[in-house]
């Protein structure tokens, strides 16, 4: 119910932000049923114009654009999850563990995050991936890690504010472990920044694997991915078809969405009424 | 004084630290490649003779680290090595496209800087008014649009519904001054924009902290005229802040230009890297990298450098 009443309180922009979020997991949910074609079937010419068949036309290939769209929603969302999840995870262990340990593991951690964050991540991450080739589970994982340096500041500085808290001055004294403290004391009361930090970070992440594909260098085809859409159909723009700006904008639209969300979070975390 | 010049030396000392370790990175980094490099590129079913060949040429038949300070030396030399694609020496790829990306980069900042610290501070000044709210709105959904949604709109709008300006962006040392910011004013609006609403969000945070700081608040309290506070009180304390923005900016923007590159098939260092990391020629992908690196740091050094400099609360020790 808390739920509800959170929402009943948010600002139009927040609803909006919400509501563009459903359309794009709903879209993601329900492609299967909503397209009658499947991901990779070709169905017309090649860049045909919208008709009632292929309601935005299709592709460079012939394949119905509207159809990549509603699978490129599955791949690029999930993708950009695991991503986002994996170096929420990274990140907020070693965060909280440099904050809580203190000492010289915290100085070690921070040191080898402040090079990583020196190094410009478009350019780290493709090195990387001219190394170890470009397999989806090599560009979670690359991701991942340049991603997690930012949860790694964030969530060490947050817990540096806990850490020295009456409470968990407490639990250390009962003899808790280091495990249990990060468990239970710490990660209940970082968890409002943390949760805004998602979004932005999702952000980030999403907008790096779009990058990534429209290089040439993330997902592969012929899975429908929207970055990869871009590239595929780029060829299109300079005869006048609007082709590549709808995976494009559909990229622009949930990012949108969800700053908007992240946006009404961090007003409500600092308490600022602007 | 003094102290001042300490923080920069201690600044300036992590830099280069920094470019070292980078340095390292890169290095180890193609040494982590599963069998080595020679296998990689030729395969695993060449002959043996051939990949021996191929080892004593790019000398991986010596130990790493002397193979790095030799790398490291040659590589400060100007001496990049051959591209393993086709050959040619890497500095000869290298140098004229990192001319074209600092021209691309150079241009949208003499356009970006002013107008977003202008907008910025009105913004700050003005805030809560319908103004602020506009600016903020345009300046979130930039943020959030790829580079290359706002790059392709504008080729739609300007090149393709309105012929007004090439969808290509080449350039050539043939074409003057004007003609070359003809071919790049693509690319350099897309920059432009999307560097902009990152450095006016910054600037507008950066001054509503300084207004709400309690001398401003003591500055209006006595009486003095706004116009007074502002230049005498906000600005100076401003500055350091304002800087710091704008040379983190200049240092995305080196980078940024990688994307908007690809899309306007300019003749650059990102397209180059682009390029290499799909035909994974190693060397060049190091040596690009590396250059990135290196001025993304220096620009990120020069922040600091300037903000510590120009911090009104160093130069006055106690």
């Amino acid at each position: 119910m808390a739920f509800f009443k959170l929402i009943r309180q948010s600002p139009l922009s927040a609803r909006i932000g919400l509501i563009i979020i459903l359309i794009n997991i709903l879209a993601a949910i329900l492609a299967p049923v909503i397209t009658p074609y499947s991901e990779t079937e070709i169905v017309a010419d090649v860049w045909a114009p919208n008709s009632i068949d292929n309601l935005l036309g299709t592709d460079n290939l012939g394949r119905d654009l509207l159809t990549r769209l509603l699978y490129g929603a599955r791949n690029t969302i999930a993708i950009a999850i695991a991503t986002t999840i994996l170096s929420f995870l990274t990140g907020t262990i070693f965060g909280f563990f440099a904050a809580t340990l203190g000492g010289w593991v915290d100085q070690v951690l921070s040191r080898i995050i402040d090079i990583m964050m020196a190094f410009p991540t478009l350019i780290f991450a493709l090195m990387v991936l001219s190394v170890v080739g470009t397999s989806i589970s090599a560009l979670i994982a690359v991701i991942a890690l340049l991603d997690s340096t930012r949860v790694y500041r964030l969530s060490r500085a947050v817990a540096m504010d806990i850490g020295v808290m009456e409470f968990v001055e407490a639990a250390r004294l009962r003899g808790e472990k280091i495990w249990w403290l990060m468990r239970h004391e710490i990660l209940p009361n970082a968890m409002p920044p943390l949760v805004a930090e998602f979004g932005l970070r999702f952000c980030f992440v999403f907008l790096f694997i779009a990058a990534l594909s429209f290089l040439g260098l993330g997902i592969k085809p012929p899975a429908a991915d929207w970055g990869g859409m871009v590239r595929e159909n780029a060829g299109a723009i300079t005869f006048g078809i609007t082709t590549p700006l709808w995976p494009a904008g559909a990229i622009a639209f949930l990012t949108v969405g969800v700053n908007l969300i992240v946006d009404w979070f961090l007003r409500l975390a600092s308490g600022l009424k602007d | 004084m003094n102290s001042t010049a300490t923080m920069v030396l201690k600044r300036l000392g992590l830099g280069f630290l920094t470019l070292i370790v980078i340095s390292i990175l890169i290095f180890v980094g193609v040494e982590a490649l599963p069998g080595d490099l020679a296998e990689a590129v030729l395969g695993q079913n060449a002959l043996p003779e051939t990949v021996a060949a191929f080892r004593k040429e790019l000398k991986l038949d010596l130990a790493p680290h002397v193979r790095y300070v030799s790398w490291l030396g040659d590589f400060l030399k100007g001496d990049f090595g051959n591209s393993l694609a086709n050959g040619r020496p890497i500095i000869d790829l290298i140098g004229w496209r990192f001319a074209n990306t600092i021209f691309l980069a150079a241009t949208a900042a003499v356009i970006a800087v002013p107008i977003s610290i202008i907008l910025g501070i009105l913004a700050a000044l003005y805030r809560n008014t319908l103004f602020d709210r506009i600016i903020s709105i345009s300046t979130l959904s930039a943020i959030s649009f790829p580079e290359f949604f706002i790059a392709y709109i504008l080729i739609f709008l300007l090149s393709v519904q309105v012929v007004v300006f090439p969808s290509i962006s080449n350039i050539n040392d043939q074409m003057n001054f004007w003609e070359k910011i003809y071919a790049i004013a693509l690319p350099c609006i897309t920059l432009t924009m999307v560097v902009t609403a990152h450095m006016m969000r910054q600037t507008r945070a950066a001054i509503i902290n300084i207004l709400a700081s309690p001398f401003i608040e003591m500055a209006h309290l006595k009486g003095l005229k706004r116009l007074r506070i502002i230049v005498l009180h906000a600005f100076p304390n401003a500055l350091s802040p304002v800087i710091n923005v704008v040379a983190l900016n200049l240092a995305y923007l080196i980078v940024g230009v990688v994307i908007i590159e690809v899309v306007f098939v300019y003749p650059g260092l990102g397209q180059l890297l682009v390029d290499s990391v799909s035909k994974r020629d190693i060397p060049v992908v190091q040596a690009s990298g590396l250059v990135f690196a290196a001025t993304y740091v220096g620009l990120n050094l020069a922040a600091d450098v300037f903000s510590i400099i120009s911090n009104p609360r160093l130069r006055n020790p106690k």
